[in-house]
């Protein structure tokens, strides 16, 4: 119970966060609720903001938002024996939620039933309060001043550390890769920044990490459990 | 950006991002559990997240700019450090980026 409510609180801001940011990238009010309604994954709406916020092109912002998504499908891959969805009406409402949080709490409770109830408790809350204070961030970013403009532009780049840190921490699975991985995505896409269009640098540092780790990466045991 | 093509951004990868979680849950678990596919999810958000908190930090379009953001990031790395909460760590990076503003313009 005090970890959904605490779960909840913490979804709500990076919620508000998120409708800030995205009017910090341009995006109306509209375009910020359609994106917690219908994309409803934190991550991928951040990376598409983030984005299209620093200049970048349309197909460069979704390309980032699709590769942060792929790893709802994995996890879908995990909710399907304990979820079991049948039909297909059953199986295109319940791909909406998988989410992280939704993952994290079905597949930590004691049993299947229980488990199926996490999911969809968790998912009803989290799709009311991600979209509820995703229209209260962007209404509230959209009527500010220089002042508070700056301390939003000085947040958005908080925020992603914020994601990014956990993933930084020594209990992470593979922590030091991590970092390494995280470093030498900073590294390039500033190294690119004034060579190639805004946002595509993004992009780009993925794709060069990636190839930078394979040699490394080839014959590594795969990994345990990543955070969920 | 027009807000047409804001709206196929954001339509398009809405769509996107709901297929990839469908995709979940209907293929085999064998396409999927492929040790690449491992890899690309393991570390995927890792550089993409690195990339984009150096261009949300540091870029303005295509020049690099020391401004409160840089300032802001500092600050929140330290709280993040201290394990301060999420909240906590958006308003202290808010407060340094408008303190910049106020004292630098």
């Amino acid at each position: 119970m005090r970890d959904s409510l605490g779960l909840g609180l913490a979804v709500g801001l990076y919620g508000a966060a998120f409708g800030a940011a995205a009017d910090a990238a341009g995006l109306s009010v509209w375009q910020a609720v359609s994106l917690s309604a219908l994309m409803f994954t934190g991550a991928s709406q951040f990376a598409l903001v983030g984005v299209l916020g620093a200049g970048g092109s349309a197909l460069a912002a979704v390309g980032s938002a699709l590769l942060l998504g792929t790893r709802n499908t994995v996890y879908g891959v995990r909710l399907v024996p304990l979820l079991r969805p049948r039909g297909v009406v059953r199986k295109v409402g319940t791909a909406h939620w998988v989410i992280d949080e939704t993952t994290a709490m079905a597949l930590a409770a004691p049993n299947p039933v229980l488990g199926r109830l996490a999911f969809l408790v968790t998912g009803a809350s989290i799709y009311l309060m991600w979209n509820a204070m995703t229209l209260v961030g962007a209404l509230g970013a959209a009527g500010l001043g220089g002042t508070a403009r700056a301390a939003l532009d000085a947040v958005v780049p908080a925020a992603f550390l914020a994601l990014l840190w956990p993933r930084l921490r020594r209990t992470f699975p593979e922590a030091a890769t991590q970092r390494r991985v995280a470093v030498g995505g900073a590294v390039v896409a500033l190294a690119l920044t004034p060579f190639v269009p805004a946002g595509v640098q993004v992009i780009a540092a993925v794709v060069a990490v990636a190839l930078a780790g394979r040699p490394r990466t080839v014959g590594t045991p795969a990994p345990s459990e990543e955070q969920a | 950006m027009s807000g047409t093509s804001l709206w196929a951004a954001v339509l398009a990868a809405s769509l996107g991002c709901y297929l990839l979680k469908l995709a979940g849950l209907s293929v085999p678990a064998a396409w999927v559990e492929q040790p690449w596919v491992a890899r690309i999810v393991d570390f995927v958000p890792a550089a993409l997240l690195g990339a984009l908190v150096a261009v949300q930090a540091a870029a303005s379009g295509q020049d690099l700019v020391l401004d409160g953001r840089l300032v802001g990031l500092a600050v929140a790395a330290l709280a993040l450090a201290l394990r301060a909460p999420f909240i906590v760590v958006l308003l202290l990076a808010g407060a340094a980026g408008a303190l910049v503003h106020v004292l630098f313009g």
